[in-house]
């Protein structure tokens, strides 16, 4: 609880406090408990991890290692309660499945007691709300299409009220600026609670009708499924993002002066590719070209990659293999799309003095630019054993003398304005101690140092 | 990763060849069973269409409305033909077609022809957009389609309108019960006629595949059934409205794992995408890591390995050559035979760090460290990938590719280490899957 600041704390209480009053009523005679109790454990049931887990195959490190759920994918149970029962009795369904859901981070309880109240406080409101527009009758009759009218409203009132809540603990306990904490929340809650809410609508349908619960509780399977579904999505994507990791330490093995190296021209070309306003999905994938620039070095003989001393023309030309080994390595990886060209064409040079095709100018694909400034930046700001990093204001000059000749323009600009705005944090490295056993075992992890003396012949020329 | 073993398993005996198996068997994969499921399926099909049309539809509103919600299922139909599930939406409206009694308390009169009628007429509709674009669904999936629902119908329709249900069941929560038994029994048939015609296509062994699809039923398949179950009931309380309403959740779903199979299908790249940087490297040749995990995954499927199984040693095998890449000179041509046993171990455990690294089962790494172990202490996945990887390495290091030599004698001598470093079934198991693939171009291939 110290870890929760003052204004957090006192709202985190006004909310409990509306939670439990609006809940306190259900303790009157006209509360239906085994409905009340059955949906609750529903609820509950479907909110412990564990459960699913076991339900999905998965034990041990799968487990473990799996992905949070998306944001109420069991808000089918909670809808089909405001659908059926009087608001207070609503608002008790959530309650005990909040109470015991697993929390993710400190502080816990306050974690799942937040939970509990927010979500008895959506289902009071929704389910007053419904009770006004003469859901309940309809819903029993059943009155399509009706019923549809409330059942909107009502859904509309749930999203709205979790909105305004998690807006709320954003802005107190996050400190995100109040301006911006609710923006886009409401967007991405609405879609997946109108799909739930149907399902809700389903639930009670069938619930009041002559086949009662057990049909109602069909209606959960697919949503459960679909949830099924979703968790195993996240799960195969963390494989996935590992596994691209790991194409990026198998490189770390052979040439170790580049720790962290990929890693961070992945966030800087972020940061160009956010300033020139690409769309989400280019950025993404500016990002994994980023990372990525470097993979084909894994085709490259690791002694030549570690040799002290000075290559030859004929070593030379061998590592300048390394983009056409990278883009052969990647080709068949599909979502990878533009990055693959900024693989193969990261060497160019706008006047066409680079490598492998010498292309100029605007015959560079757009995303190779990106990564040749990016490259460039963290190769100067960085650690190398032939030179010491230098601070962010001298590589920039750099760039800029550079640009038009090395880098375009345009990329070396959006670098500059977006280490204005964000500043550079190149943060932790890939270099995580004893991960993987070495042939060479202390080998210096070096590089000929006929490398530029950057000033003279432009930064990166690797 | 290595053949070496084999090399020093035992005296040469080239040329013997005395256990070689059998000469590629004859018998080409049996098509019969497809053949017949589908040609039931079209004679169902066509008398039911007759039948209709003889006697007119009955409910035309109801037929039209369950008619274009198939079809709107099938045009949103997504995948290749062997994706489980391509149309989930459409299946469930033919389900609940199927197992509709009543249509907002009013009693339905169409029979199981008729459900058969709309099932077809709605899908040759929506198949046209997709036949045009050339990704029809396959005939096997038709007929599939078309013989589980046709049971269901069959099943339930004349149980229904002779009011037999009715009276011994009642409009009760029983009723539901037996809808989801009729449900439960049409997957299993499904699930049967779906693994018959996979064995009799691929002639891997039966009980895997009925297990797998038996497996594949508390996914994507429940959901349908249960989305079937839904709307029949629903409608029989709420009316055709029902089904709109609940076609979105199922939708749903539909998208999750829409998303679900891109993402497997983008990690398979990027695992055969790191699998192909020891080829660049110029550790392994051409295709190697490929072949050994095209091999070893028929293998596992002819010793009968189920699923997830098979995606670990499919990963394993694709990786196994990874620690090849930690050495600071590439071993030439990949030719690790010539390397002694403990540095042919030491190369494996390096690739099981590496694979560690990687978000794959952890179980992965273990078939990738043990692969150089003798095979009794090595688990099932690590010995497949172990005598795949020699005999690919084997095949192609002597003989003239293609000619009898290279692949026999391969064999022959990976028969002769299986005192140590292979185990005899799964040799046999090789020998029987290179057997198969001589003799009919289908089956392992497309693993």
């Amino acid at each position: 609880m110290r870890s929760v600041p003052m204004w957090a704390r006192a709202y985190i209480l006004c909310v409990t406090l509306a939670g439990a009053s609006c809940a306190v009523s259900a303790l009157g005679p006209h509360t239906p408990w085994p409905a009340v109790a059955l949906l609750a454990v529903l609820y509950a049931g479907c909110e412990h991890e564990a459960l699913l887990d076991r339900l999905a195959g998965r034990t041990g490190a799968a487990a473990r290692r799996r992905a949070p759920r998306g944001p109420g994918t069991l808000f089918p149970v909670l809808l089909a309660g405001v659908f059926l029962l009087p608001p207070a009795a609503a608002a008790l369904v959530a309650v005990p499945g909040a109470l015991l859901a697993r929390a993710d981070r400190r502080p816990r309880w306050v974690r799942r007691v937040w939970r509990a109240a927010q979500l008895a406080l959506a289902s009071w409101t929704s389910a007053r709300l419904y009770a006004a527009l003469g859901g309940p009758a309809a819903t029993a009759a059943p009155d399509f299409p009706y019923v549809l009218g409330p059942a909107g409203a009502a859904v509309l009132a749930f999203a709205c009220v979790l909105t305004v809540l998690d807006g709320g603990i954003l802005a107190t306990a996050e400190r995100v600026p109040a301006r911006t904490a609710w923006r886009g929340l409401f967007a991405r809650s609405l879609a997946p609670v109108a799909v739930h809410g149907l399902a809700g609508l389903m639930m009670a349908v069938l619930w009041t009708s002559p086949y009662g619960p057990p049909a109602a509780l069909l209606v959960l399977l697919p949503m459960g499924v679909s949830c099924w579904a979703f968790a195993q999505y996240h799960h195969e994507r963390a494989a996935h993002q590992a596994t691209i990791r790991a194409l990026v330490q198998a490189v770390d093995l052979k040439d170790r002066y580049t720790r962290g190296h990929s890693e961070r021209v992945g966030r800087a070309s972020v940061l160009i590719a956010e300033e020139l306003g690409m769309d989400d999905d280019r950025v993404e994938v500016l990002r994994f070209a980023g990372i990525l620039h470097d993979v084909g070095k894994l085709g490259v003989p690791t002694r030549l990659l570690r040799k002290d001393g000075p290559l030859t023309p004929e070593e030379r030309r061998v590592i300048e293999l390394h983009p056409e080994y990278g883009h052969e390595m990647v080709r068949g990886i599909g979502f990878l799309g533009e990055a693959r060209e900024a693989i193969l064409h990261h060497h160019e040079r706008i006047d066409g003095t680079g490598y492998p095709y010498g292309l100029a100018g605007r015959q560079i694909p757009e995303s190779a630019r990106v990564v040749a400034v990016a490259d460039a930046f963290d190769a100067m700001t960085s650690t190398r054993s032939y030179s010491r990093a230098r601070p962010v204001a001298v590589a920039l000059e750099e760039l800029d003398r550079c640009a038009g000749a090395h880098f375009d323009p345009v990329m070396v600009a959006a670098l500059t304005r977006a280490l204005d705005r964000h500043g550079w944090h190149p943060g932790v490295t890939s270099d995580l101690p004893g991960r993987v056993p070495d042939q060479l075992g202390d080998q210096r992890g070096n590089v000929p140092p006929e490398l530029p003396a950057p000033s003279a012949s432009g930064p990166a020329a690797r | 990763m290595t053949a070496l073993a084999a090399a020093s398993g035992g005296p040469e005996r080239a040329g013997a060849a005395p256990a070689a198996e059998p000469p590629a068997s004859e018998d080409r994969p049996g098509r019969l069973p497809a053949a017949l499921a589908q040609a039931v399926a079209a004679l169902l099909a066509l008398t039911a269409l007759a039948w209709t049309l003889w006697h007119g539809i009955t409910e035309g509103r109801t037929a039209l409305a369950f008619g274009v919600l198939i079809g709107l299922g099938e045009l949103a139909r997504w995948g290749s033909a062997r994706t489980r599930e391509p149309a989930p939406l459409g299946a469930a409206g033919a389900l609940a077609y199927a197992l509709l009694g009543e249509n907002a308390g009013h009693h339905t009169h169409h029979g199981a022809p008729q459900v058969i009628a709309v099932v077809v007429a709605a899908s040759l509709v929506a198949a046209v957009p997709h036949v045009a674009r050339g990704k029809g669904p396959s005939p096997d999936q038709v007929a599939r389609r078309l013989l589980s629902v046709g049971f269901a119908a069959v099943c339930f329709q004349p149980l229904y309108n002779s009011g037999l249900l009715a009276e011994r069941v009642g409009h009760g929560p029983y009723f539901a019960l037996v809808i989801v038994a009729v449900l439960v029994l049409t997957a299993l048939c499904d699930a049967v006629l779906a693994a018959a015609m996979a064995h009799a296509r691929t002639r891997w062994p039966f009980g895997p595949l009925l297990r797998d699809e038996l497996r594949a039923l508390l996914g994507i398949g429940s959901a349908v059934c249960a989305t079937g179950a839904v709307m029949a009931l629903a409608v029989a309380v709420a009316g055709l409205w029902a089904l709109p309403v609940f076609s979105l959740p199922l939708l749903l779903t539909q998208l999750s794992f829409r998303r679900y199979a891109a993402v497997r299908a983008t990690y398979r790249q990027t695992i055969a995408s790191l699998a192909r940087a020891t080829e660049i490297a110029g550790c392994t040749p051409q295709g190697h890591a490929h072949r050994v995990a095209r091999l070893s995954k028929a293998v596992g499927r002819d010793l009968g390995l189920f699923e997830p199984d098979l995606t670990v040693l499919e990963h394993a095998a694709l990786m196994h050559d990874i620690g090849q890449l930690s050495l600071v000179d590439p071993v030439p041509e990949g030719a690790t035979a010539g390397l002694p046993e403990a540095e042919q171990r030491r190369i494996a455990l390096l690739g099981g760090a590496v694979v560690r690294q990687t978000g794959v089962d952890p179980a992965v790494a273990v078939v990738v460290e043990r692969q150089a172990d003798p095979y009794r202490e090595q688990p099932l996945a690590a010995r497949i990938v172990r005598t795949a990887n020699a005999y690919d390495e084997m095949a192609r290091g002597e003989g003239p590719s293609g000619a009898l030599g290279g692949p026999l004698h391969a064999l022959e001598r990976l028969r002769l280490a299986t005192g140590r470093d292979h185990q005899p079934e799964v040799v046999e198991s090789l020998a029987r899957v290179l057997a198969r693939e001589r003799s009919g171009p289908r089956g392992v291939g497309r693993g």
